[in-house]
């Protein structure tokens, strides 16, 4: 399995090497790679639906508590075959969308590693390894998304995506985390098996939240859905990949895992209920406002996870169910119509609803797969759309106390979708076809068989749902610990109160296509109200936090050394000064001057003196070399107490830093004048109340007791463990060695700005 | 600033110094010294030269750019680092040691080839440091 999963990744890093011979005709050999995942978990179908768990478990941080467990359950598995089929289909159909495209192979690496992170996502059961794939999922479609980075409108939908699903993830990841301690482990079947009751823990408000954050940013739930339209800037197969089975599932995935730990608490379940109703309402009421066909699709995406966020919130066995059928139904039909979106946007040009009319008679096998798709999302038997469908209405009618009010939610959305499902699928293909468009043929089978494939399965589900029971639904349900005896998908239940309702869905929902055109004026009204949409306001802060940045950044980085200088040395003085100034009692040992030797009082006296030359020269090449002797006379203190290599090493820093202040002064004019009074009176404040605080310091360091630990650990030690008798010098290359690397690096990298500020040189053109 | 006496007296300083600043080296791990130091005295020995002779004659006789000497020098230090991974399967910085001896250097181990690249890359930031600033802007 993990081979399986991290073949995406070594995929992508083959391509940066063989990327060149998979552009063009070679491309379609990629899908090879999905294809292989989706038959190696095939394999797995019959122990699953056997009622078995597959558990491989590969060490990775052991010593954090970090391992790269896979889990394969029959939840886990929809979500793999969903994730590999789905993609087989799309690396295909990329083969043709793009195959003019320069960087083919670059696409197919992003598409690869999020394939990668998905499956690993949906796999893992550690805690951390979730939050790692979840991490990457966001910044493979970061740079999906993004994919067509000269377009400015491009890349600013994949940054709000980007910041959206990662602010997600962070939260996510406390919420993890908090689950991860307030159990013990950081496995998440040992977690949900251990029967701790999380609904009783103090923290359970709080893990729900963070848990919800990460899942309502990335599975796009109001208020959080707006990275999602934007999203559609991505070339169309992405759109499908992404929105159909993989990115925006995440977040339902995560809610459908944790609710046996964390589900049937009033909180969640009405939060989930409340979210999601409001997203499915929200996102299905603006379909009808939009004229790009991606955009109808966006909302309608939208409108579905909202379905499935709201079954997960009713919570029952029957919603369950409805979620993990539906969870299907949508893949498959809205993989289509992205699909078959596509087609007609790489054909035409255009994704103007308003002006795609009359298509089907020039592609009729995209016709009918747009027509098969809008039919499983309109649920009109025998598509699989029918049997999802029933089971929502059957999970909202059996609810105790709002099962009225719920239904009739789930109506309105059903009936909103429904307009949304035959305005992209079935509007395009039929009426008048406009002059402009005669030059419009079908394409090749790459583009049109995978749609068509889908569109297909589509209705076999619907006529053969025990397929869907035996394989899928029964092990899914039992993973999350229910009952699956009398699960039974069928097409027809008899004449109930589901048939009618479903019945006046379809009537509705035809009746408001047959009614309403989509058309730019209505798509002009909604946009007048843009100004209190999430997006808007998410950008207003965005726009505002970075104004405030800028100020901050601007007072405290304000080029002027003297100024660092001032700030550093304040917030140390007032820091630390209040607590000596409250805690230390002042006391210079009585007898501390008795053993001042007579070569001590002479280094004093030059020490003293060369400051005042340092002070008040007029010079700068004088104050230099003062500074010179300064750190000379250091070294001689070295050498009295006995610290040969320190003062080795001062006497050879101070010899570079004098000869570097010379080669700098060399270059500056005279003197022409010094600074004012005023901010000398200022620096020599400054400076005096810091060796005040410093002089303060060194003596309450004599005072303390000294811990001589450490430093006879590295006495004793430096010649039997590290066979040296120098034991600076042990610490340095042994005992501390990985400081020294840190240091040595970071000395380079100083090399590396010294010379990139003196030696670069712009071209005129790189000049901004 | 030619000074004959400078030039002179630099020609016969700077291998002389080159050669005290390698056994300041060699002898860290027993007596005061070290890579850093070490590493410091090569460098004033260059810049001395660079004093008598001008930055181009010293770049020449340095034969490369010192800048290259820092990533040879990182990557020394990590290497002798990553050893013991390699070699014995002991945690990374491990020190590995020959079991004898060698005449006139001593024992030799991971540690002094880690000293080694803290050399190289102090002369190289030292004298990358220092060539740019007398070149100039």
């Amino acid at each position: 399995m993990l081979i399986a999963v991290l073949s995406g990744f070594v995929f992508a890093l083959a391509l940066v090497v063989l990327g060149k011979y998979i552009k063009g005709r070679a491309a379609v050999i990629s899908a090879l790679l999905p294809a292989g995942i989706f038959a190696y978990f095939c394999s797995f179908i019959p122990a699953i639906a056997g009622g078995e768990r597959i558990f491989q478990s590969f060490s990775w941080i052991p010593s954090l508590g970090v391992d790269l467990n896979f889990h394969l359950d029959g939840l886990a598995l929809i979500f793999v075959l969903m994730i590999s089929g789905i993609g087989t289909l799309v690396f295909a159909y990329t083969s043709a969308y793009l195959k003019e495209d320069k960087h083919l192979d670059r696409f197919y690496g992003y598409l690869a590693m999020f394939m990668a992170a998905m499956l690993g996502l949906v796999l893992a059961d550690n805690v951390v390894s979730i939050f790692v794939f979840w991490e990457l999922t966001s910044i493979t479609s970061f740079f999906l998304i993004g994919y067509k980075n000269e377009d400015k409108a491009s890349r600013r939908a994949a940054l709000i995506a980007l910041v959206v699903t990662g602010i997600g993830g962070m939260l996510l990841f406390a919420g993890l985390l908090l689950m991860g301690s307030a159990a013990g482990t950081y496995s998440l079947r040992e977690m949900i098996e251990s029967g701790i009751d999380f609904r009783e823990h103090g923290h359970y408000v709080l893990i729900l939240f963070f848990i919800m954050g990460g899942a309502f940013t990335k599975s796009a739930q109001f208020p959080f859905h707006f990275w999602l339209p934007g999203a559609m800037k991505a070339p169309t197969p992405v759109s499908t990949y992404l929105h159909s089975a993989t990115m925006v599932k995440a977040g339902v995935y995560i809610l459908i895992r944790l609710s046996p730990a964390l589900g049937e608490h009033p909180f969640w379940n009405d939060t989930l209920m409340i979210v999601g109703g409001i997203t499915m309402i929200y996102a299905a009421l603006q379909t009808l406002f939009h004229t790009d066909l991606k955009g109808v699709l966006a909302y309608s995406t939208i409108s579905a996870l909202g379905i499935l966020v709201f079954l997960i919130g009713i919570g029952s066995r029957a919603a369950m169910l409805a979620a993990l059928v539906f969870l299907l139904v949508h893949a498959l039909y809205k993989a289509t119509l992205f699909l078959v979106t596509g087609v007609i946007d790489h054909g035409t040009g255009t994704r103007d609803l308003t002006r795609l009319r009359g298509l089907g008679k020039l592609m009729l096998p995209v016709a009918a797969a747009g027509i098969l798709a809008a039919i499983s999302n309109a649920g009109i038997p025998p598509s699989f759309g029918f049997v999802g469908k029933d089971l929502i209405y059957e999970s909202t009618l059996a609810t105790e106390s709002l099962a009225t009010w719920l239904t009739f939610a789930a109506i309105a959305t059903n009936v909103l979708l429904l307009y949304a499902g035959f305005v992209a699928g079935v509007r395009p293909f039929l009426g008048k076809l406009p002059q402009d468009m005669g030059h419009v043929h079908l394409p090749g089978p790459l583009l049109w068989a995978p749609p068509l494939l889908l569109g297909l399965l589509c209705v076999v589900f619907g006529i053969f749902p025990g397929l869907i029971e035996m394989a899928f639904a029964k092990p899914a349900l039992a993973s999350l610990g229910f009952e699956t005896g009398n699960v039974h998908l069928k097409l027809w239940h008899g004449f109930n109160t589901v048939l009618i309702l479903s019945a006046v869905t379809i009537g509705l929902g035809v009746l408001l296509y047959l009614s309403l055109k989509p058309s730019h004026a209505l798509e002009k009204q909604i946009q007048r109200l843009n100004f209190f949409a999430p997006l808007s306001l998410s950008l207003q802060f965005a726009s505002a936090f970075q104004g405030f940045s800028l100020y901050w950044t601007r007072f405290f980085q304000n080029g002027y050394l003297r100024y660092y200088v001032i700030v550093i040395m304040g917030f140390l003085v007032i820091l630390t000064g209040y607590n000596v100034l409250t805690e230390v009692e002042f006391a210079i040992p009585e007898n501390a001057f008795a053993d001042v030797t007579f070569y001590e009082t002479v280094v004093l006296a030059i020490m003293v003196t060369s400051i005042g030359f340092a002070v008040f020269t007029r010079s700068r090449l004088l104050a230099v070399s003062a500074m010179g002797v300064m750190g000379y006379t250091i070294c001689l203190i070295f050498v009295f107490y006995s610290a040969p290599d320190l003062a080795m090493t001062q006497f050879a820093i101070d010899t570079l830093t004098v000869i570097l202040f010379v080669l700098v002064l060399y270059r500056l004019p005279k003197y022409l004048k010094l600074s004012d009074l005023r901010s000398r009176l200022r620096d020599g404040l400054m400076a005096i109340v810091f060796g005040a605080l410093i002089t303060v310091l060194a003596l309450e360091v004599l005072s303390e007791p000294i811990n001589r630990e450490t430093s006879n650990f590295y006495a004793e030690n430096a010649y039997t463990l590290a066979k040296g008798k120098n034991v600076v010098n042990v610490i340095l290359v042994d005992f501390r060695g990985i400081d020294t690397l840190v240091e040595i690096t970071v000395l380079a990298i100083a090399a590396i700005g010294v010379f990139g500020l003196l030696k670069l040189r712009l071209r005129k053109s790189e000049i901004e | 600033m030619k000074s004959i006496i400078l030039q002179t007296a630099t020609t016969y300083l700077l291998p002389l110094l080159l050669l005290f600043s390698v056994f300041i080296l060699l002898r860290g791990h027993y007596l005061p010294g070290g890579g850093f130091v070490g590493g410091l005295i090569a460098a004033t020995a260059f810049v001395l030269h660079m004093f008598a002779h001008g930055v181009d004659h010293t770049r020449k006789l340095l034969g490369v750019h010192p800048g290259y000497l820092m990533p040879v020098g990182l990557s020394l230090s990590i290497l002798s680092g990553f050893a013991p991974r390699i070699l014995t399967g002991e945690p990374f910085m491990t020190g590995i040691w020959f079991s004898d001896p060698l005449p006139v250097i001593g024992l030799i181990g991971s540690a002094l080839f880690f000293d080694v690249g803290v050399y190289i890359v102090v002369v190289g930031v030292t004298l990358t440091i220092l060539f740019t600033i007398s070149e100039g802007a």
